[in-house]
């Protein structure tokens, strides 16, 4: 290997790396740091009570159960979407090939209060749910409408890559070999975009797990029913109670970091299937 | 690719030419109810809300916009806004380069691990992250005592927003350089310095020109969440009217008010924006993706 040759050709090593890693702790490490610092002063008594107690238990609820079913019904409409955007012609393609990435675009307070006039009572979709007895806006109905909007792209821009690049002769063998179209996506097809699926799927998750200015608009943010954790972390700072919300906010951190370390696992292996059927 | 078929370039003729071919096309029945339920869910979960903003900021007219564009506290949230941006996209694009820089063109040990640290604010909330810098720096912080006997204010400041907003893009612009410069390899910089260019000609003149689309579209990508972020910059910014409060802030403010209609004029003025954001990024993308520099 040439390798410790070309590290001495190009300048520049030492600086670039030097500021990548004071740059990295000044502004992530150190102050996320000083959660874990904060909630370890605590005893554990007092951590229990704060992070573990009735009320938070319930955001605890809320937060991860609308969005793990807010992330499934995202990869089950991602997938025929990013299958549409890659198989099929239809008009205004193009557009909503484009609009797909809104979610990351949009102001997510902006998207809180478009969803909440849409849902509610006598909004377009909330006026036509009303008769029938289904109420969104301010319900825990409402906090997984705003996750399915902010968590959608994930899905599709994982898939839809993995579907452009998919060739084929897959297709093609598995038709010349008797299988029909349901056969062929069942075992050729689907299995090929598993690992991108589960990649967009944990995606789409963990940034439900966190959403905050979509959600607290439409969800009413009544406390055990439709309060999300962050709203709760807020609440309170808002009350000066810092303690409590870094308790709150280290349980999250330490999901948060076994989600990433997860879409990692995931994104190797994507990496590792697209060589293969490169 | 297979000699058989003759694969045309993906896109719109890949999908018209997958249709015409019977191994990889599925009934039209079968077609028609995907696309009613992929195009379908697309126009409730994205499309609906997007013209719900635009429906309700018209729904007094056009005077709402005039309010809108005359009232101090909006204004000066549009400055503060534009102002965190100046501050937030140049310091990532700082940051970007010498992580790709550093991590593309050299080999060294646990550079897996810095990449995945750096993709770390992606998955941390962005309340998380705001309170995570009031523990830093506010009145009770570990900086606190010292930025209060020095008369600096960072919390429900300027600089605590720009640094909230800094934290929440943190990752935008580096891995869209770092996956760029990796792919690119180093030939052509070593080619450069072997041939007698300085280290910052080589970058100026060899690097730049190569990595200027996918620094252009981390930097679309940086500025449009920079303009938007809301959980982190809702904890440090403290809410002082015509002092602390970004367009997403005011937008919040409104609603709460019960001014709904300056609220989604606001909103709507912020669609645009990201409409813009779409546009030059779907234009950009096209450059990136066909690796063409030129």
């Amino acid at each position: 290997m040439s390798l410790p040759r070309s590290r001495r050709v190009l300048p520049g090593f030492t600086p670039t790396l030097l500021w990548t890693l004071i740059w990295l702790t000044a502004v992530v490490l150190l102050p996320l740091s000083a959660v874990f610092l904060k909630a370890s002063s605590l005893n554990a008594a007092a951590f229990a009570d704060a992070a573990f107690s009735p009320r938070v238990l319930a955001s605890y609820r809320l937060s991860f159960g609308a969005s793990l079913i807010a992330a499934s019904i995202n990869t089950v409409f991602g997938v025929i979407l990013a299958w549409n955007l890659v198989r099929y012609d239809f008009p205004g393609k193009r557009a909503v090939d484009a609009l797909v990435d809104l979610p990351f675009a949009l102001p997510t307070a902006v998207a809180g209060i478009a969803l909440s006039a849409l849902y509610s009572p006598n909004g377009w979709i909330g006026g036509l749910l009303a008769p029938f007895g289904i109420k969104v806006a301010f319900t825990p109905l409402g906090v997984l409408v705003a996750l399915i909007f902010i968590g959608l792209p994930f899905v599709v821009r994982t898939v839809q890559p993995i579907l452009e690049d998919f060739d084929t002769e897959y297709e093609e063998a598995a038709a010349s070999l008797g299988a029909g179209r349901l056969a062929t996506a069942r075992h050729v097809i689907l299995p090929a975009l598993m690992p991108a699926v589960a990649t967009g799927f944990a995606m789409a998750f963990a940034r439900a797990v966190g959403e905050y200015g979509s959600v607290i608009f439409i969800a009413g943010n009544i406390p055990k029913v439709s309060e999300i954790t962050p709203l709760l972390i807020i609440t309170k700072l808002e009350q000066y109670d810092y303690a409590g919300a870094t308790a709150i906010a280290a349980v999250m951190l330490v999901v948060s970091f076994i989600l990433l370390l997860i879409i990692n696992l995931l994104q190797a292996r994507v990496a590792a299937r697209g060589s293969r059927h490169a | 690719m297979s000699a058989v078929i003759d694969t045309p370039r993906p896109g719109q003729d890949r999908a018209r030419f997958l249709q015409t071919n019977t191994a990889t096309r599925e009934p039209w029945l079968v077609r028609l109810v995907l696309l009613v339920l992929g195009v379908g869910f697309f126009a409730i979960f994205l499309l609906l809300p997007l013209i719900t903003v635009f429906v309700e900021a018209l729904r007094k007219g056009l005077d709402t916009y005039g309010w809108a564009i005359h009232d101090s506290d909006v204004l000066s949230s549009i400055g503060l806004t534009f102002l965190t941006v100046l501050f937030v996209v140049p310091l990532n694009v700082l940051f970007g380069l010498a992580a790709g820089w550093a991590i593309a063109k050299f080999e060294f040990r646990g550079k897996q691990i810095l990449i995945t640290l750096i993709d770390l604010p992606f998955s941390v909330s962005p309340v998380i992250a705001g309170l995570s810098y009031m523990l830093v720096f506010g009145a009770r912080g570990w900086l606190g005592p010292w930025l209060i006997d020095h008369d600096l204010k960072v919390m429900f400041a300027v600089p605590g927003i720009v640094m909230a907003t800094t934290f929440v893009t943190f990752p935008f612009v580096a891995r869209e350089l770092i996956s760029l410069m990796q792919s690119q390899g180093r030939e052509e910089e070593e080619a450069a310095v072997v041939l007698g260019a300085s280290g910052l000609a080589t970058f100026v003149r060899v690097t730049l020109p190569n990595i200027r689309w996918g620094l252009i579209y981390g930097v679309i990508l940086c500025n449009a969440r920079a303009m938007g972020e809301f959980g982190a910059v809702s904890v440090v910014s403290g809410h002082i009217r015509g002092e602390t409060n970004t367009l997403p802030l005011e937008v919040e403010i409104l609603y709460n008010e019960y001014n709904f209609a300056g609220a989604f004029a606001v909103a709507s003025f912020l669609c645009v924006l990201a409409l813009v954001t779409l546009l030059v990024k779907w234009w950009v993308e096209r450059r990136v993706h066909s690796g063409d520099a030129s």
